[in-house]
């Protein structure tokens, strides 16, 4: 019983790091960037959230997406001025665009956190079957799947995901077939914003104090996700924040007591492992035509 | 020429420390201690950039081998009387073990070199994403051990009564010593070795040099430096937690790396000793300082904030680094380009 509890909530926060690793690996299929500043997209919202405190469900939902998004979309201005530099420097800058953003929300806002009460009633749990299931594990499963599920329709039937994955697949070829590059990426830059508004608005329940790292915390281990599952592919990276997300949850409640602050050892050394025996990515099949979204 | 331009290179930034150390000790107390952690903060980024620098591979890792040897020198060096009721869980003979400051900082560079060559052997398999990211899992699981299992570590606790022995004479010196066996290896046929693979790997397979091999001795001397470094840093602070040497230490080792260049020792250095000379001076500030009659007081958090921008401007403007990537030019005369 307590297995299938902690199954629950596995798949509940696997589903959350999914969106977040989404964001990072569609991101990373059109311009061959790591945004470590993701995580700082979901502070951002988290913040909107508790200054619209008080005022209607729908307007605190809606401003928090528009922060988000337009942040998202502000941090691709930002980077073009990157596209000449080698990976190395564009991994750190990106880095200290995080390291910035945390401290300007520490700076403004101190460490203590605040309770942002976004939806308080939906933390209720039922009962069903001896399990105790919080309303928003519900509405979180229902939301992220359904958001992955549009992100994959808007990928693969509309043109301008058409155009999406032709930039992934080689830019250079997609712009002399007419594709128009930096359109697709500032779509792309917008889709990751969506997706992190949506983590936001879930997370904001089921965490509600909102500290300066209450999204590179999830960051950390979505971008391990995403390494994990398979960078080069956007389904594969998904399902690596996926993996990520259901393993700690599962693992915290599978480790005998006294062994469960080890938890980050154990997790950790089975990412090492994983990345010696499959680099390319866990859920990437054998060498197949390359596609990068 | 080309003797005198590789002495140089490697003389004219220890002439820098050395500056940097002298000018140091000049001034008020508070500020001869910020001077004292610029000078490890240096030491720890050049024996960073022995492994980064010269193999073109990023490691999220290097701050867990600080730690190691941070946490072996402060452990065997804290006075032994105190250790065994401070922390009733550590090994007996942890516990009981009370060396001196030099053989401490052997002991730091001994275990970080041991360490960094058990966690090489199977990472330096991978390269790009793959090798940052099972590197960043290896500095997660050095925090999450050294924090909680007491057998070894002081848990959550801080260890405290270290022997601060990091004077001036120490820092320049250890600084001093990272440096030259960094410019000694970069300079001898495994560092050049190596550096073919970072230009381009499969041309320097093709010729006969065994990558694994080559990063895997890059990865162990600069984990032995950085276990040394974390030392120095140990006996600079006098106390330590495992947080001190974690996540930020990480970012902004690697961020001064970045900003002053990662392809040369000289940028290491540089970067270092601009970013950490500039930390210290908004530290100063933070706390209030007066300058031309009236009093300056930025209020805390600004420091980390200023320094963000700094570095990003610093990476936009000049990708390369401040230096380049190259090594110190001979200053006189326009000679050829080492």
């Amino acid at each position: 019983m307590i297995y299938l509890q902690a199954f629950v909530d596995a798949v509940a926060l696997g589903t959350l790091f999914a969106l977040v690793a989404m964001g990072i690996g569609l991101v990373f299929g059109v311009i061959r960037l790591v945004n470590f500043a993701h995580g700082e997209l979901l502070t951002a919202g988290a913040y909107a959230l508790l200054f619209t405190k008080g005022m209607p469900i729908v307007v605190r939902i809606v401003v928090s997406l528009a922060v988000v998004v337009a942040l998202s979309a502000a941090m691709e201005v930002i980077y073009r001025s990157l596209r000449t530099v080698s990976p190395a420097t564009v991994l750190i800058a990106t880095f200290a665009i995080s390291f910035l953003l945390q401290n300007a929300a520490l700076l403004a806002f101190g460490t203590q956190g605040e309770n942002v009460e976004f939806l308080t009633e939906l933390n209720k749990a039922f009962v069903v079957g001896g399990l105790r299931i919080r309303w928003i594990t519900v509405v979180g499963l229902a939301v992220g799947g359904l958001t992955l599920a549009a992100t994959a329709w808007v990928l693969r039937r509309t043109d301008v995901g058409l155009q999406m994955r032709a930039a992934a697949a080689d830019v250079q070829m997609a712009r002399l077939l007419g594709v128009p590059v930096r359109r697709v990426v500032v779509m792309a830059f917008l889709v990751a914003g969506l997706l992190a508004g949506v983590v936001t608005l879930v997370l904001a329940v089921q965490r509600p104090l909102i500290t300066p790292t209450f999204g590179f915390q999830v960051m950390i281990p979505a971008l391990v996700g995403v390494v994990v599952g398979g960078l080069d592919r956007l389904v594969p990276a998904a399902l690596g924040g996926f993996a990520v997300g259901f393993a700690t949850v599962m693992l915290s409640s599978l480790l005998p007591g006294a062994q469960r602050v080890f938890l980050n050892t154990v997790l950790f050394v089975l990412v090492i492992t994983i990345l010696l025996v499959k680099p390319d990515g866990l859920f990437v099949g054998r060498r197949r035509a390359v596609e990068r979204v | 020429m080309r003797r005198r331009l590789a002495v140089w290179q490697l003389l004219g930034p220890s002439l820098l420390v050395v500056l940097v150390a002298v000018v140091g000790a000049t001034t008020p107390p508070t500020i001869q201690f910020q001077v004292r952690s610029v000078l490890v903060t240096a030491a720890i980024v050049v024996a960073l950039y022995a492994f980064v620098g010269n193999s073109g591979v990023i490691s999220f890792g290097h701050i867990s081998f600080v730690a190691v040897g941070a946490f072996a020198a402060g452990i065997a060096s804290a006075p032994a009387d105190v250790k065994p009721s401070t922390f009733p869980k550590m090994l007996p003979f942890l516990a009981n073990l009370e060396i001196g400051n030099v053989q401490s900082l052997l002991l730091a560079a001994v275990v970080g070199a041991i360490y960094a060559f058990w966690v090489g052997i199977p990472l330096m398999r991978l390269s790009g994403l793959s090798a940052g990211i099972a590197t960043f899992a290896v500095l997660i699981i050095t925090h999450n051990v050294i924090r909680n299992w007491e057998a070894i570590g002081p848990g959550a606790k801080t260890l405290a009564l270290v022997p601060p022995t990091t004077g001036f004479l120490q820092a320049t010196i250890g600084l001093l010593v990272v440096m030259a066996v960094t410019y000694a290896y970069q300079r001898s046929r495994w560092g050049r070795r190596l550096r073919a693979t970072r230009e381009d790997p499969l041309a320097a397979q093709a010729s006969g040099i065994e990558v694994h091999r080559e990063r895997l001795i890059a990865f162990t001397l600069s984990g032995a430096l950085a276990g040394f470094a974390g030392g120095l840093f140990v006996h600079l602070l006098g106390s330590i937690t495992t947080e001190q040497v974690f996540l930020d230490l990480t970012f902004v080792t690697l961020a001064m790396l970045v900003v002053g260049g990662i392809g040369s020792m000289w940028g290491a250095l540089v970067g270092a000793l601009f970013i950490a000379g500039l930390n210290a001076f908004l530290v100063e500030l933070e706390k209030g300082v007066v300058v031309a009659g009236r009093d300056f007081d930025l209020p805390s958090g600004t420091r980390l904030l200023t320094l963000g921008v700094i570095m990003f401007v610093v990476l936009v403007t000049r990708p390369s680094g401040l230096t380049g990537g190259r090594e110190l030019s001979w200053p006189l005369k326009r000679g050829r380009r080492a």
